[in-house]
């Protein structure tokens, strides 16, 4: 009889449908020894994956300038052409979480019917907080609303064509301070609200249910054995799975870039180092150093650690904003801010008939395609980390809770700098560049110094958190669903995401990120939406 | 001189592990001692079993069929760990208070150059385990 120690992960028991197959997780790696290190990986999908990330990373670097103009074209073009099809299927996301939440459906338990959560609320939040925002909250806190404001107060402009020359989301506000304000901030939270973390959520809870309920390895193609069957070990699974690695891949590469401006632009601001490349190779080169420290220590002596870490230092900087700021402002603004995003969320996520074309396609339609590319990353996380909650419970942590906590860090920052403008005429916040935002908005208030430098870290271990759970992702994917494949591995996907980030940002900068980001979000749109009707095939077929 | 004997076991790699599961029988043997064989597997399927209950199974299978051969009593302990290739070591150690064993027999590669660098799980083993332990390799 075998005994569970007190220090182990509770056993799920209880029920749950395990799918009767023959496939044995990992029976397609091949263990190949490199030098010292042994290897586990799956054959076709690492090799694929590996070779062309590669390949890639030395392509962008040789070529450098000349294919800058290529990727922006690119960028634009597919922003353009498919904005309809992302909006449509992010609102079937939410659609659907929305749904399940409130069905019988939602009294399904991940890992069984008796089984109890491995983590505590506290850090569970953290991880998926860390996982699925960090840098995009820290870099566009303060851009997004500002941006936002600025072209819904500058109004609508028609440009030489008949259609529409600015950016203001909707109809804009033009010359009303109040409407331009809400209207800004209602966008900016349809950003980062319930369809992003929607997005996620289908994916978490699809690799959760067809991993711990019902046994098969933890990859996104297990997620289509009820349309696929036994086929799904095959090659369509490759490409699967090969797509999955790949959007993680530049997805994260997309925000690691983010990161890595915002971080070597704030330095530069605080301590007058010369801004440029050099300087951001060595610094995402540091970071990337300490992301592969932090992998190497594994889940709960890294990751965990570290996220609890951030959670703790943006809940501190946000305190202070909120105290040092226009705190009246903050609060109220919390509750109006919320009901602007209740009254704009429809009509923002319309996606036909509109003609704020360059909102739509330049904001909107390019987030969900970056986070749709990040989806299997932090889907995966997720899943990894939510054994023990019942579908609802997970919806709801996973829509709700992030979804507040952004509103409140998007009013916090964004509001106080909208006020700076309005109430004290400090036009500053509005001319810096987006990356210097943040810290130009800082200056206003007390403590610059240490702020900003708080700023700074808070993007450097958001940057490490993202990088390590990400390179545990791409790992898990290109070992065939293996949690345990050797460490090297990790650390191998860990180096690239921080070299493909390296490439990128020499190669064409952040249009060519963005650009990778959408090219790979596209193709995993598609997959996602077969992988709803999967999903809610999966949950009806256990036991509630 | 022992009372309980804990042996760490990979289910996957049995034919490596031979010599250090027929050195732990013949230990059992000669010191009247209860043997206890402990895996370390993640809350996620693996080639071995779908769920950590499955793989619980097994190990005890595994165990009886082990104390069968040895004639002694035998049991099993399972741990889940969700990165069992970074947490194998701390888990082992942790594991030997928990069986409340006092003996190890650990099975181990042949020292090559990475191990300059990073230790062998037999190594860590040896190096922290507060009771005595046997590597066999």
């Amino acid at each position: 009889m075998s005994d569970e120690a007190d220090t182990s992960l509770p056993v799920p028991e209880g029920e749950s449908e395990i799918i009767q197959t023959d496939y044995e997780v990992g029976q397609d790696n091949i263990t190949p020894k490199v030098g010292p290190f042994n290897l586990d990986i799956h054959n076709p999908v690492f090799a694929f994956s590996g070779a062309t990330v590669v390949l890639f990373t030395i392509l962008t670097l040789v070529f450098g300038d000349s294919v800058a103009p290529l990727f922006e074209s690119l960028r634009d073009w597919l922003t353009a052409t498919l904005d309809w099809f992302f909006l449509s299927a992010a609102n079937i996301f939410v659609i659907l979480c929305l749904a399940l939440i409130v069905s019988p459906l939602g009294r399904v338990r991940i890992g069984g019917t008796d089984a109890t959560p491995d983590y505590s609320y506290i850090s569970w939040f953290s991880m998926l907080f860390a996982a699925g925002m960090g840098i995009g909250l820290v870099f566009f806190g303060v851009s997004e609303p500002i941006s936002h404001y600025d072209s819904a107060f500058g109004g609508i402009e028609i440009g030489e064509d008949g259609l529409r020359a600015d950016w203001a989301p909707l109809g804009g506000a033009e010359g009303d301070t109040a409407a331009a304000r809400s209207l800004g901030m209602a966008a900016t939270i349809f950003h980062w609200g319930l369809h992003p973390w929607a997005i996620y959520a289908i994916v978490g809870l699809s690799l959760a249910l067809f991993s711990y309920n019902k046994g098969l390895p933890l990859t996104m193609r297990s997620v289509f054995y009820p349309i696929l069957g036994e086929r799904v070990w095959g090659w369509q699974g490759n490409v699967i799975d090969t797509l999955a690695a790949f959007a993680t891949l530049f997805g994260l590469a997309t925000s690691l870039g983010f990161g890595a401006e915002q971080a070597s632009a704030g330095l530069s601001f605080l301590f007058g180092i010369p801004p440029g490349n050099t300087f951001m190779v060595i610094l995402i080169a540091a970071i990337t150093a300490v992301a592969i420290i932090s992998v190497m220590r594994g889940m709960d002596g890294g990751v965990k650690r570290l996220s609890e870490f951030n959670m703790i230092l943006a809940g501190v900087l946000l305190l202070f904003i909120v105290l040092a700021g226009p705190t009246w402002a903050i609060l109220s603004g919390f509750v109006s801010n919320l009901g602007a995003y209740a009254r704009e969320l429809i009509p923002l996520s319309n996606p036909f008939g509109r003609d704020d074309d360059n909102f739509r396609q330049g904001w909107t339609a390019f987030y969900w395609a970056w986070w749709i590319s990040w989806s299997p990353f932090v889907g995966m996380f997720i899943a990894r980390v939510s054994r023990g909650r019942t579908v609802r419970e997970f919806l709801i942590s996973v829509l709700l809770v992030p979804s507040i906590v952004s509103v409140f860090w998007m009013t916090a920052f964004g509001g106080t700098a909208i006020n700076q403008i309005v109430m004290d005429g400090i036009t500053a916040v509005a001319d810096a560049p987006l990356e210097l935002k943040l810290f130009v908005m800082l200056e206003d208030l007390p403590l610059t110094a240490i702020t900003s430098f708080v700023g700074i870290v808070l993007v450097i271990v958001f940057f490490v958190t993202s990088s390590d759970s990400g390179s545990l992702v791409i790992d898990t994917i290109t070992a065939g669903g293996k949690v345990d494949a050797p460490v090297s591995q990790r650390v191998f996907w860990c180096t690239f995401e921080g070299l493909v980030a390296v490439a990128l940002l020499l190669g064409g900068g952040l249009a060519a990120l963005q650009a990778m980001a959408v090219s790979t979000g596209f193709p995993f749109t598609i997959v996602l939406l077969f992988a709803c009707y999967a999903l809610v095939k999966g949950l009806l077929d256990e036991p509630r | 001189m022992f009372r309980k004997i804990m042996v760490p076991v990979d289910l996957a790699h049995l034919n490596n592990l031979a010599p250090a599961l027929d050195e732990a029988r013949r230990l059992a043997g000669w010191h009247g001692a209860e043997l206890c064989y402990v895996a370390v597997t993640a809350p996620t399927p693996g080639p071995l079993a779908h769920t950590p209950a499955e793989f619980a199974a097994k190990l005890d299978a595994f165990a009886a069929e082990e104390g069968r051969k040895a004639g002694q009593p035998a049991s099993a302990h399972m741990i889940v760990s969700h990165d069992p290739a970074v947490d194998l070591n701390r888990k082992l150690i942790a594991a030997i208070s928990e069986t409340g064993a006092d003996l190890v027999v650990i099975g181990s590669h042949r020292p090559g150059w990475s191990d300059h660098l990073f230790s062998s799980h037999g190594g860590y083993v040896a190096t922290h385990a507060p009771v005595s332990v046997t590597v066999i390799r």
